[in-house]
């Protein structure tokens, strides 16, 4: 900690004061807001409130709808997770052999993190479009399953899950990337003088080391996919068909401004909080380590 | 990157004996070739999608939708960009956009620059308090509390206005962890030597602290605007008039939904090609600060 300090009354509380000031306002007030709002039923104009104690949450965790959105979040995140993460430590994995032009390529796989994935979304409803799109088209000289996302509900989350992942595997590249070159040379060297082979030296040597930046991007790529993925799923699927790609926090959404079943919502918003806190602690438990390069 | 970084080291190893018979030729790397092959496809796929986009955003309705799919670009691009232009009123869009990307990430930077400086360099009861409020921030991100800070939004009456559009983003506990993680690195003996020729806090901060943090300003301003521009949920929310509108969200107006529209895929990729180029090139363009922010701002 530094050990100069200024020495001043007002002056820091007036430097904290704006982040404290729209954290209060659109963060904590919010949140209690959500708190109290889950503990009481509206009527769908707004005009009557009465304190239902814990009936939302119990009728939430009674009705098979919300099970499914649990379960299409969770499909949803882990094969985004799966496909990010999976992708860049394959190009990570063939990085390892500190190939000529390493940044050309890094250039090349990271652009698609500035496409918002809505419009990634957009583009991949084309590609998948059963009547005009690449896909089901090139599909149909594999087989003659019909490959249309609005009848198969599986086919509706590929869908989002790859467009999602498309966005998001260059910034796994970069962070590999980063690892990698973090990795002394000298170990590899040591290691392939001793006659290890370029998937050995990977496999015992880059994997362990690279461990704890992949399960830092696990948990980073599971934080965006449970918030970050509303945009892709409204502007595609609107969580059809049926609510196949009804992920929850779309539903809360839904209920909420859609179906203005505000206690509802509030309750789905405080379970979801509690997803977060979970995964914002195992987020820290990383950083606490500090084993990103630095 | 060395000349030599292309070889493997287990490949310069066994080339060292070999260069001492022939001297003129190196072997063929075919690791590195098939390496290299690898990559290539990868980058092919990653590229596809938007190679695609654009392909269909230069072709005429029947070409669009012609059987086998046509996968070289056509002549009708001027016409379908000027008709996404004028239907979807992608000016006032992307200025929208523009003013909502600057605009948050220069706030989240200045209101994170002073709020890391009180940490840091003062002792103020109440330091911790501030700290874990701020670090809260990054348990609640806004789709967990959607309806109630819609509610709230409406009482400060800020529906529908750049206001309500910018300020609530402009709360992030990373952005003021980043400056306080540099501050922490910033030498001691730099603010006792400013203290001892009596220069205040707020002059210390713009003269000093201020032009040694430019690169982390610039590497975080690069990941904010991307931040801001793709903003999605956020907007939908507080704005419901044309004029309001972001262009992540008004794009949606032109997707033909099957069966009642007429197919017009082109214009449509015409407007989202429109609408990505943007944060694109601002990656490309400043991809050295980009992946610096990015890596920063995550630790």
């Amino acid at each position: 900690m530094k050990r100069a300090v200024f020495k001043n009354r007002g002056l820091p509380y007036l430097l904290v004061l704006p982040q404290i000031v729209v954290t209060l306002v659109f963060f904590f007030w919010p949140a209690f807001e959500s708190l109290r709002l889950s503990f009481f039923r509206t009527s769908p104009f707004g005009d009557k409130t009465s304190f239902v104690g814990l009936e939302n949450f119990v009728n939430l965790l009674s009705s098979a709808e919300y099970y499914q959105s649990i379960a299409n979040t969770f499909v949803f995140a882990f094969g985004v997770t799966a496909l990010a993460v999976g992708l860049g430590l394959f190009v990570a994995a063939l990085a390892t052999q500190k190939v000529r032009g390493l940044a050309a390529y890094r250039t090349a796989v990271l652009w698609p993190y500035g496409i918002a994935p809505p419009i990634a979304g957009i583009i991949f409803l084309f590609i998948f479009h059963p009547s005009y799109g690449v896909l089901p088209y090139w599909l149909g000289f594999v087989t003659s399953y019909e490959f249309n996302w609005l009848l198969k509900g599986w086919v509706a989350m590929a869908l989002v899950i790859i467009a999602t992942a498309w966005t998001h595997v260059g910034y796994n590249i970069a962070f590999f990337l980063a690892g990698l070159l973090a990795i002394p040379t000298s170990v590899l060297e040591a290691a392939s003088v001793d006659g290890a082979g370029a998937l050995r030296r990977f496999r015992s040597i880059v994997l362990p080391l690279l461990s704890p930046i992949t399960f830092y991007l696990v948990v980073v790529n599971l934080i965006f996919s449970f918030f970050g993925s509303f945009g892709v799923i409204h502007a595609v699927t609107q969580g059809g068909p049926g609510n196949a790609t009804e992920i929850m926090v779309f539903k809360v959404y839904k209920d909420g401004f859609i179906g203005l079943n505000l206690g509802s919502s509030a309750a789905q918003s405080v379970l979801l909080m509690f997803v977060v806190i979970v995964l914002t602690a195992l987020q820290f438990r990383f950083v606490e380590k500090k084993v990103i390069y630095s | 990157m060395s000349a030599d970084g292309a070889l493997t080291a287990s490949a310069r190893v066994e080339a060292l004996p070999r260069i001492a018979e022939a001297p003129r030729r190196a072997p063929v790397d075919w690791g590195a070739v098939a390496v290299h092959a690898l990559l290539l496809l990868c980058v092919a796929v990653i590229a596809f999608p938007l190679y695609y986009a654009f392909v269909i955003s230069t072709q005429t309705v029947e070409e669009v939708i012609a059987r086998p799919p046509m996968l070289s670009p056509s002549g009708h691009m001027f016409e379908n960009y000027v008709e996404a232009w004028t239907r979807a009123h992608m000016a006032r869009l992307l200025w929208n956009s523009a003013i909502v990307a600057v605009v948050s990430a220069v706030g989240k930077i200045a209101i994170s620059v002073l709020s890391a400086f009180a940490i840091v360099y003062f002792d103020f009861r109440g330091k911790a308090v501030a700290f874990w409020m701020i670090f809260v921030t990054l348990m609640l991100p806004v789709e967990v509390r959607i309806m109630s800070t819609y509610e709230v939004i409406g009482d400060l009456g800020w529906l529908n206005s750049y206001a309500g559009l910018t300020v609530p983003l402009m709360a992030s506990a990373t952005a003021t962890f980043l400056f306080r993680q540099f501050y922490l690195t910033v030498p001691n003996e730099l603010v006792e030597a400013a203290q001892l020729d009596g220069v205040g806090p707020l002059r210390f901060l713009w003269s000093f602290l201020l032009p040694l943090s430019w690169a982390n300003i610039a590497a975080l301003f690069v990941v904010l605007f991307i931040y801001g521009w793709n903003q999605y949920l956020w907007p939908l929310m507080i704005t419901n008039t044309e004029a309001m509108r972001v262009v992540v969200i008004g794009l949606q107006d032109l997707i033909p939904r099957t069966g009642t529209h007429i197919p017009e895929w082109n214009v449509m990729m015409a407007a989202a090609m429109m609408a990505l180029l943007p944060p694109v090139a601002v990656i490309l363009f400043m991809q050295r600060w980009f992946v610096k922010g990015l890596i920063e701002s995550e630790k």
